[in-house]
């Protein structure tokens, strides 16, 4: 068990490295540099910029630099946010990101796990095939489509719940970005959650455990729990990046000052540092939360934790 | 003659499922709508009117879905954005598809080290937040149309390569094609006759729900305004132009999110239908 | 009144008009034995769901089965669970799948115990270790916290059948219990049952396609075909005198271990046809941080006659499919030579050439497998037609395969179907069909019967025996299947984890065994006859493991005449009459009966 973590731990870094060199590439790779659209400026001055911001170094020199930040913490200064580097502006939004990403998370895990969970034990019943439904709805439905329809709703006709971040109390202003980020989530979790826990009742333990006289909730609670969960766990991976990507169109949306809303604004405002920073930061975050789940896996699947 | 022979009993099993013939058939009436419709429709995309802006949608001057801040007919530009938005799907999906079928087929064929390799690589890519990427791209060159395929091709062939090496590996072993090999067959015969004929159900399912995932990506895109570039316009940048307007004027949102809802409710259970007919679990 | 009393029991499924269970009524007395037995589609397993109460939620069923009196047909869940496990209990067929991979074996029967509020927790789990040695896990301690895939087949058959027995029933219901097993376990594993019921005095319906399972361990049988009960009665009478046709069918079709052989005599002296010299397979696997080789075969070498039957049997491990793959050049080998007509060939079947090539030809286990799912059976059989005559007109080519698919004993109206629109037999006339079309010298099967129904092995086997005598065919017969060894060939190699253990002719390998593997594997094997009650357990132990094999001879650690020597030393192939044989006390010891 430990040599496989290890493994896969030290398995994580050529990946993390390879992100980072292919990210920074692709925006020194960019024709024009970041302060073209702006006024002719005297070239000295042009000169000098270049120098602050050490554009005048080679390619590996730059990219040596970078490295040496990042270990450091450090993802250099912002072009556009010039009294703030791309770190601080990442630790400022991070905690309200944070906070919108974990109850979405939370919320999708407990909502879709006990949707599919209702479904599975109530096969083929009106419950099953309600739950089904809206679970496709909410896979083919986009969080952009969502998130403006839930703000008419509720905001705009029944005027129950804040628009946007700055009209609410700090909990009421959650409600509708944290539902509209975990929708899609709930319903992918609902699925598999129902799917699996289907697969698992056909199984043939469950058919021994049930000859040998088991109650359902004995069932479930000492055979098919587990077994069952083990896929919603790999499918961890996936939400969490269903949940970045979906936090900035919400972000943006409800006027969050989140990490989604500064990379839209970046990417619009082509402020380079500041979209690399996000991206490698996303990147290693989830790469992070990846290894995690593999892991945990390692560890719940008697048959992985043997090798 | 073979691959007919392999996709005849999909066919045949898909004739008989509900689903399959309700969605199917609403995708090619939307399909035939966005090509027709603009032909008979008297407006154009780009053509504003800037004496009826945010009109409500109504069969008298031929507005169906209403106008929108400039003026210019909803309908049209809703067809417009179907057509786009389908157009760039269906490429990308044959990109991805391409990409992950050539890849997946190599590194299960060949398999050993090889396959380990590839494989790997594509365990990595899977932690990548590749939509993020694909900002980055957006942002740093031009707006194309062609980078836009190339980049929802890339997101989306990975799945399309696991599954593929998935299948042609168990294939590889199965017994028929030891029995192939011993008959004289050719390795390029194997490939042509034995492997890739069996391959054709799964890469039509997964074709299938490439698409949908495709359409996401794209309208996530334009939604940002980073996708298809005005005039032009695509499903996404009109959510996006509702969202704008939606206290004043509710259906540029509504409209364009119900066909963009539709297309992809249909797809994903079309993927659904064509998914529980091939599975042999499922034998009728 | 009877323990369990089934009265007119049908069954079907919602989506089939055809029952798959009609009008079956049978009864079993408290402490009998009642064999239930049938080819595949008799609905054997369907009975034994019905009378646990485990259908499936879409069948259909009229009747009724009363146990001890109370009606089970149609009970609710907690009804029958307060019979399950104390009253009635089960053993499956696949214990792999049938135990829960994700819970440790301990718990899995602790569980029942718990459940049915038998004892307190403490007191369980006691109770737990206790079984598990009595049903032969002998480091209980340890094996409670084992998870079911760390055990081998025969262990977590003996576990399931513990946890059968936890509720001490009074009705054991044991569903082909020892198909997925090795003959030899086979053996341990009925021997355990006895064992058992010798002691708790439960009653036992014990069903099976395997004639031989029911004639040693059943008072009473019920044959079973096609849903409808042929035939019951007790054990002795029905194989005496079958009143029904079909069940003298089936019983005739049970082949005997201890019946001569079928095979003609082969002329002396002629050229080996194949000759296969010094060949070993090895595999490397990932271990640890490197990678080490895995001996599947040990060098070895044998020789094949025109118009021969050589049978290689062995059980799981043995090592036999990967020596008939390469001497097929379907995997490489390690090192040796395979000749064919005194021609050495290259080690890979896509390096020799075409015309050697198709003289070697194969017939897989399973016959739907081996065929290609997107092709038609004429297709199929014209492929190989294709490659070597490609000169032969279509016309003429259809010729040949239609009268080739005659030949087999297949229909013309075959000739559009695709493969999943065959029966097995089918199938597998099929998969012969195309390996003989293009007229190979030496036909190699491996297990080309195990898949298939007895009497449809029979079949198969008369097919490929016309063959032979018709066309001078030799065939190499890879299987685990003793009575079939007995009716076809005319020597046996005997493998035991990729070494040989005797090689000599039918006549001796039956009557005169000289390696204690050979005698073992013959005994355990089940005779179809009631009147042959089984002996104690002819081999204990399973197959060592393939990762870890032992020192010296690879059989000494389950060997009743193993000395000092054997652990030591690996055992030469020394010639005897007859044969040879790699035992160091086949001098000394006298194993013929």
């Amino acid at each position: 068990m430990l040599r496989y973590a290890l493994l896969r731990i030290f398995g994580a870094i050529p990946t993390l490295l390879l992100v980072i060199a292919l990210a920074f590439l692709m925006v020194h790779a960019a024709p024009g540099g970041p302060f073209d659209a702006e006024r002719v400026l005297p070239p000295e001055i042009e000169e000098n910029i270049a120098r602050a911001y050490h554009l005048d170094e080679s390619l590996p020199q730059q990219f040596i630099r970078y490295l040496g930040g990042l270990v450091r913490g450090d993802f250099g200064p912002s072009y556009r946010y010039r009294d703030y580097s791309v770190s601080e502006l990442i630790g400022n939004a991070l905690p309200v990101s944070m906070q919108l990403g974990v109850l979405a998370m939370l919320l999708a895990i407990v909502a879709g796990v006990a949707a599919g969970l209702t479904a599975a034990l109530s096969k083929n019943s009106f419950i099953d095939r309600l739950v089904t439904g809206i679970a496709m709805t909410g896979i083919s439905v986009p969080v952009f489509v969502v998130a403006p329809v839930m703000v008419l709703v509720f905001a705009v006709y029944l005027q129950w719940l804040p628009a946007s971040w700055t009209g609410g109390t700090s909990i009421s202003r959650l409600i509708l970005p944290v539902v509209a980020l975990a929708l899609p989530q709930i319903a992918y979790i609902a699925r598999l959650t129902r799917a699996s826990m289907i697969g698992v009742l056909s199984s043939d333990y469950v058919r021994t455990a049930r000859s040998q006289g088991l109650r359902t909730i004995s069932i479930i609670r000492y055979h098919a729990l587990k077994p069952a969960m083990l896929p919603l766990l790999s499918y961890m991976g996936p939400a969490i990046a269903g949940i970045l990507t979906g936090s900035v169109v919400v972000e943006e949306i409800f006027g969050i000052p989140g990490i989604g809303q500064f990379f839209i604004r970046g990417a619009l405002n082509r402020d380079y540092t500041l979209v690399l920073g996000i991206v490698i930061f996303y990147a290693t975050l989830l790469i992070l939360l990846n290894l995690v789940v593999d892991l945990l896996y390692g560890i719940l699947d008697p048959r992985i934790r043997g090798r | 003659m073979n691959y007919l022979a392999a996709i005849k009993p999909l066919i045949r099993k898909s004739r008989d499922n509900k689903t399959i013939v309700v969605c199917s058939s609403i995708l090619l009436l939307i399909a035939a709508v966005a090509l027709i419709g603009p032909l008979l429709s008297p407006h154009h995309y780009a053509s504003t009117d800037f004496e009826n802006p945010l009109m409500l949608p109504s069969a008298s001057g031929w507005h169906l879905f209403g106008t929108d801040d400039l003026g210019r007919d909803l309908f049209v530009r809703t067809l417009l954005g179907v057509k786009i938005t389908l157009f760039v799907a269906i490429i990308a999906s044959c990109v991805s598809l391409g990409i992950g079928v050539a890849y997946g087929a190599i590194a299960g064929y060949v398999g050993g080290t090889v396959d380990a390799v590839m494989m790997r690589a594509v365990d990595a890519l899977y932690a990548m937040p590749f939509i993020f990427f694909v900002i980055l791209l957006m942002v740093v060159f031009e707006r194309n149309f062609l980078l836009i395929f190339v980049a929802i091709g890339a997101i989306n062939w990975l799945d399309m390569a696991r599954i593929v090496r998935g299948q042609t590996l168990s294939l590889k072993q199965r017994e028929f094609v030891d029995a192939a090999r011993l008959i004289g067959v050719s390795t390029p015969g194997i490939i042509l006759r034995h492997i890739t004929p069996n391959l054709l159900g799964v890469v039509v399912v997964y074709m299938t729900l490439t698409i949908p995932q495709a359409i996401l990506v794209e309208s996530f895109l334009s939604f940002l305004g980073l996708g298809v570039q005005e005039p032009q316009t695509s499903l996404g940048a009109l959510v996006n132009g509702g969202v704008s307007n939606m206290e004043g004027a509710p259906w540029l949102l509504l409209i364009p999110s119900i066909v963009l809802a539709v297309i992809l409710l249909c797809f994903n259970f079309l993927g659904d239908g064509l998914r529980d007919v091939t599975d042999p679990k499922k034998k009728t | 009144m009877s323990l369990l009393e089934v009265k007119d029991l049908s069954i079907r499924y919602a989506d089939s008009a055809k029952p798959v269970v009609q009008n079956l009524s049978f009864s079993i007395e408290a402490g009998q034995s009642l064999g239930m037995v049938g080819e595949s589609g008799a609905g054997k397993t369907q009975t034994a769901m019905a009378v646990m109460g485990l259908l499936p939620a879409n069948a259909i069923t009229s009747g009724s089965i009363r146990f001890d009196g109370q009606e089970f047909l149609g009970a609710a869940p907690d009804v029958l669970n307060r019979y399950r496990a104390c009253r009635i209990a089960m053993v499956f067929q696949d214990p792999l799948t049938a135990l829960n991979p994700y819970v440790r074996i301990g718990d899995q029967l602790r569980r029942i115990l718990l459940e049915h509020k038998i004892c307190k927790p403490p007191e369980a789990r006691e109770r737990t270790l206790v079984m598990l040695q009595r049903v032969g896990l002998p480091d209980a301690e340890r094996q409670y916290g084992v998870f079911p895939h760390e055990l081998s087949g025969g262990m977590r058959q003996r576990a399931m059948i513990g946890a059968a027995l936890l509720g001490e029933p009074d009705l054991l219901v044991a569903d082909e219990p020892t198909t997925a097993l090795d003959v030899t376990v086979q053996a341990q594993i009925l021997g355990l049952l006895r064992e058992l019921r010798s002691q708790s005095n439960s009653a036992l319906f014990l069903i099976t396609h395997d004639l031989g399972v029911v004639a040693g361990n059943c008072d009473r049988i019920l044959m079973m075909d096609n849903g409808r009960l042929l035939e019951e009665g007790p054990a002795k009478e029905i194989f005496a005198a079958p009143s029904n046709e079909r069940t003298a069918k089936l019983i005739a079709a049970a082949r005997r271990i201890d019946m001569p052989t079928k095979t003609s005599p082969l002329p002396d002296g002629e050229a080996p046809i194949v000759e296969v010299d010094n060949l070993s397979v090895s595999f490397r696997e990932r271990y640890g941080s490197g990678k080490r080789q895995l001996h599947a075969v040990w060098p070895l070498s044998f020789k094949v006659a025109p118009r021969e039957t050589l049978a290689i049997v062995g059980e799981s491990g043995s090592g036999k499919t990967s020596l008939v793959k390469a001497i097929l050049g379907l995997i490489p080998m390690r090192s040796g030579t395979v000749s064919y007509a005194g021609k050495k060939l290259p080690g890979l079947v896509q390096s020799r050439p075409n015309n050697i090539r198709r003289q070697l030809q194969m017939v897989f286990q399973d016959p739907v497998a081996s065929l290609n799912p997107a092709m038609r059976v004429a297709d199929i059989v014209a492929e190989p037609i294709i490659i070597h005559e490609p000169k032969k007109k279509k016309a003429e080519r259809e010729q040949d395969v239609s009268k080739m698919l005659r030949h087999v004993g297949l229909g013309m109206e075959l000739r559009e179907r695709f493969p999943h629109e065959l029966s097995g037999g089918q199938a597998q006339r099929v998969a012969i069909a195309r390996a003989l079309v293009i007229r190979p010298k030496v036909l190699i099967c491996d297990e080309a019967v195990a898949a298939l129904d007895g009497t449809i092995q029979g079949d198969i086997l008369q097919l490929l025996q016309a063959e032979q005598a018709d066309s001078g065919l030799s065939l190499i017969f890879i299987t685990h299947d003793l009575s079939v060894v007995r009716q076809i060939s005319h020597r046996v190699l005997v493998l035991y984890m990729g070494r040989v253990c005797e090689i000599a002719t039918n006549e001796q390998i039956f009557k005169r065994p000289l390696h204690p593997y050979t005698k073992a594997l013959i005994q355990s094997v089940p005779v179809p006859d009631p009147n042959a009650k089984p002996d104690d357990v002819p081999l204990a132990g399973e197959v060592s493991s393939i990762l870890n094999p032992p020192a010296g001879c690879p059989f000494h650690p389950r060997c009743e005449y193993a000395v000092a020597r054997c652990s030591e030393q690996v055992p030469a192939l020394q010639s005897v009459v007859g044969g040879s044989v790699a035992c160091h006390r086949a001098n000394e010891l006298d194993l013929s009966y």
